[in-house]
Order: C-alpha cells, then structure tokens, then sequence
C-alpha cells in the first residue's frame, strides 16, 4: 500500500502502468474485489456528478438563497462573449461552481474528498472532456487517479476545513484534479506529482470561513479557484515545468499550517469573511433568534 | 492509516450540502438504528456546538432522523425525513445544549420503543466519516463504515479468547477491537469491527461462548 506521493509514482514507473492503475489494483486487493466491481462503483460516482453539474447548470436556488444560479450566468456570458480566460476554463469554473451550488440546494453530490470541495474534480473533468475526448473508461480512471493523490493527503494531513482550513478541502480537490488532468491529457505519473505539487502550494494558508457556517459562502466561489487553479498547474506540467519542493513536502507544510491555524479559522464560521459585517448580518439574518443566544 | 479505500476520498454519495453536518449526521442516525436493532418509535437528541449552532441550515435534524428511518447518505428522501417520521408517529425532539464537548460536530441520542432504549454519542470527523464514542456510558471508538460486532460480557478470564478463538474458526479478520468495561469484574464491552458481515451462525456460536450476556451486529 502505498502511503506518499513518492511511493505511488515510483510504483506507477517502475510496473510502467497509470496513476489510475495503482490505485485500482491496490482497492482491489484491499477491499477483495474484482476489478469489474471496483470500476462499477467508481462508475456510479461518476454518474452522480454528471447529474449534479447538469442540474448545476439548468440553474439551482440553496434554501438560504445565499447561493445559486451563478453557473447559469457564467454559461450564458460563454455563449454571448468570449472570455478571457478561455472557453475551457470558464466552462470547468461554471461546472464546478454549479455543482457546489447543487449540494447548497440539498441536491445529491459525490463528495471529492468533502461536499464543500466538491466541484473541483467534476467540474475540470466535464470541461477538459471536450478538448480531450475520453472514453468512458478513461474519465473513471481520472476519478482514480484523483483519488490516488486524496488519499495520500487523507492519510497524512487531512482533507476538512474543520481539521485543516479550506487549503485541505479546496486545496486538495484542486490538486487531485490538477494530477488527472495530466493523466489524462497523457503526461507522465512524475508530471501529474508536479501538477498535484503546484496547486496545493497555491492553495497553502487558505482559511476556512464560511458565512453562517453553511457550506455556501465562500464555498462555492472557492470551488471556481480551485478548478481553474488545477488546470493552469496542469499546463504548467505538461510544459515541463517542476514543483522546486517535492509532492510530499508540499503536503506536510500543508498539514503544518493546518496545525498552526487559529480554530475561527476552522469551519466555525467566527472568523474571516464570516466575521465581516456583512457575514454576520447574512447570519443573523438566517438563523435569526439563534444569533442572539450566543 | 486512517482512510484505506478510495472511496473514502471519492465519496459518499450524499444529499448536501455538508459533508460532516449532513452525510455524517445521516450515518450517526443509521449506526444508532443498527445499534438499536430496529426502528425506533421514539429519539431525543442532544446536539453540541457546530451541530446546535447550525443544524437548521444544514439539514443535520433531518439527516439524523433519515439515519434512524434506516437511509443511506444518498437517499432522495433524506430532506424529507422529518415528515416521514411524523408519519410513522416517530417521536422526535431536538435539544440544544450550550456545554462543550472534545469534538466540535456531536451528538447524543437517545432513542427507544415501548421496552428498550439505548443512549449513544457520535461524532462526525470530515468527509462523512463518523465514529461512536458513547454506548450506554461505555467508551468506544466505532467508525459505522465497516461491519462490527458488539459483545456485552462479563469481565472474566477468557471472555475475550473465546471470541477470538471462534471469529479466527471462520477466518474473520479483525480491523479493529477494543474492550471497555465498567469495573474489575463487571459488565463489559467488547467491540470488534471485521472486514466482511457476519452472519448469524456465527453470531449463534459467540452468543453461546463463554461469559458472554448479549450481542449485536451492526451491518456496514
């Protein structure tokens, strides 16, 4: 079982096989099932994320109103203009954001590694998929592949706000999807580390700091940075460059700041934009009676 | 290692909008409902800090209650699950305590019918995944995604062997296992998570070794 980054691409170059590969032989042989049953499950995530980007983009409303419809806005803005950054960027960051807007409205999502972080990996995974032309099997395998690398994070830092700040949440789901782009787009298990590397190391010291403690404000705006992060990183490897500090150290600094991190910070919703006067006004305006009793 | 499978990073599939409020709410609710061996017709539950400040906006009321209606993470009619209980004229209160706990995301149900009841704490830790810490006032560490085997025994010599003896026959492999008990020779509590379901022969033959009073199984 592999338990670093390291570990895991040394693996993948020395049998010669995918990112992907290694992640599936290695559940197979953990949970003492066929490959056919392992791909199958993995295959029913993938359903449920086409779904909720879909609905993410038919245009969706949270119960608080707080959040919604923003997906639909970027959609439209690809069709009336050109942007800026490119039509796969802004369809990558609209499908991200729409999913997360579909789990603020109580829809059904495949949490990647968490629900808060969950539209980083579907969101590039439908935007690259237009350029690349996967088969099916190889948009599986990009869900492997990105929970290759999560699981490295998992085992040694952690993948929750509450835990590590948004930089474990956000962070690593842009780095997971960083990796399976390059997996995907046909770099090497080196470059998918580098990929992996580049992103978390952008994403280092992002607080968590949710307006009411909902899963909605800066939520689902942050799951648009962590996507479009992911595939700028992504680029970045397949061009040849290098992360300076290693997949691993980067995870470890990123444990490290989590531990340093002041618990406002953390997912209760105390500090940063929730403590902002807007922020508290939404609370108050939410929760009510509730706001007064604290 | 704390996560082993892929499908904790990729993955549950879940109604949201939180992870740790909701998916994890829903799985505390349904280990509380295997603990208890079937549906309750009545809940009282205590929620702790995060979970009393922001449970409404959450959903982590009706996930709770969706557990203890015996749904999965994903169920479309988690959102609903308050209703459905009404319907069932399933008793629920919710009760908002202003005391600390060690873990920000707790809570402490009581549930029951006309006879039983047991009282349990569980905690969400990230990414949906939960342990119980609390059964009926004995410690435990009990994560609900894997099979487990609970053992109420009598603190004696061998109690834990003859267990051991009889899951090693059948060649169930043990992830986890700890034994809490109240004093020296006292009731006891055995709790053995294995990696695959245990079915009842198995469970006929521990109910019957030695020292051992009663037993539940909960299934993954």
């Amino acid at each position: 079982m592999f338990r670093t980054v390291k570990e895991l691409v040394e693996i993948a170059e020395s049998e010669n096989i995918l990112i992907s590969e290694v992640m599936i032989r290695q559940e197979m042989d953990v949970k003492n099932l066929s490959r056919e049953e392992v791909y199958a499950q993995m295959e029913k995530n993938l359903n449920v994320m086409e779904k909720a980007v879909e609905d993410g983009l038919k245009g969706v409303k949270s119960v608080t109103g707080l959040t919604g419809g923003d997906a639909v806005l970027i959609q439209n803005y690809m069709k009336e203009k050109t942007p800026l950054s490119g039509n796969l960027m802004m369809d990558a960051v609209s499908k991200a954001m729409g999913t997360n807007e579909v789990n603020a409205a109580m829809g059904t999502i495949c949490a990647t590694p968490t629900a808060g972080s969950a539209g980083c990996v579907p969101g590039t995974l439908f935007a690259v998929k237009n350029q690349l032309n996967p088969t099916r099997d190889q948009m599986i395998r990009y869900l492997f592949t990105s929970g290759a690398f999560g699981f490295v994070v998992a085992n040694n830092a952690f993948i929750s706000g509450a835990a590590g700040g948004c930089q474990a949440e956000v962070g690593s789901a842009g780095a997971m999807a960083s990796a399976a782009i390059v997996e995907m787009a046909g770099g090497t298990p080196q470059q998918c580390a580098d990929a992996f590397a580049i992103t978390l190391k952008n994403m280092l010291g992002l607080v968590c700091d949710p307006v009411a403690g909902l899963v909605e404000v800066p939520c689902v705006k942050r799951n648009a940075a962590g996507s479009s992060l992911a595939i700028v990183s992504a680029d970045m490897a397949l061009a040849g460059v290098t992360s300076r500090i290693p997949c691993d150290e980067v995870i470890g600094a990123m444990y490290r700041i989590g531990k340093q991190m002041p618990s406002v910070l953390r997912e209760t919703g105390e500090g940063g934009l929730a403590a902002t006067p807007t922020g508290q006004a939404l609370k108050e305006k939410i929760f009510g009676m509730s706001v007064s009793k604290e | 290692m704390k996560y082993n499978s892929v499908f904790d990073i990729i993955g549950p599939v879940m109604i949201g909008p939180s992870s740790s409020h909701t998916a994890g709410a829903a799985r505390i609710g349904k280990a509380a409902r295997n603990l208890f061996g079937e549906e309750p017709k009545w809940a009282r539950i205590y929620l702790y800090e995060s979970f009393a400040k922001t449970y409404k906006g959450h959903g982590t009321d009706f996930a709770l209650v969706g557990g203890l209606l015996g749904f999965d993470t994903d169920d479309p009619r988690m959102s609903k699950a308050l209703d459905i209980a009404k319907n069932k004229n399933m008793d629920v209160e919710f009760i908002e305590e202003s005391a600390g706990t060690n873990h920000p995301n707790t809570a402490r149900l009581i549930i029951g019918n006309d006879t039983d009841e047991i009282e349990l704490v569980g905690i969400s830790i990230g990414g949906g995944k939960v342990e119980i810490t609390e059964l009926n006032g004995f410690e435990l560490r009990l994560s609900g995604n894997h099979p487990a085997i609970l053992i109420m025994h009598n603190d004696r010599f061998g109690a834990i062997a003859s267990v051991t003896k009889i899951l090693a026959k059948y060649e169930i492999n043990i992830g986890h296992m700890e034994v809490n008990r109240k004093d020296v020779g006292k009731e006891a509590l055995m709790v053995i998570e294995v990696d695959q379901n245990v079915d009842d022969t198995v469970l006929k033959e521990l109910e019957s070794a030695d020292h051992i009073i009663q037993i539940a199984k909960i299934v993954s």
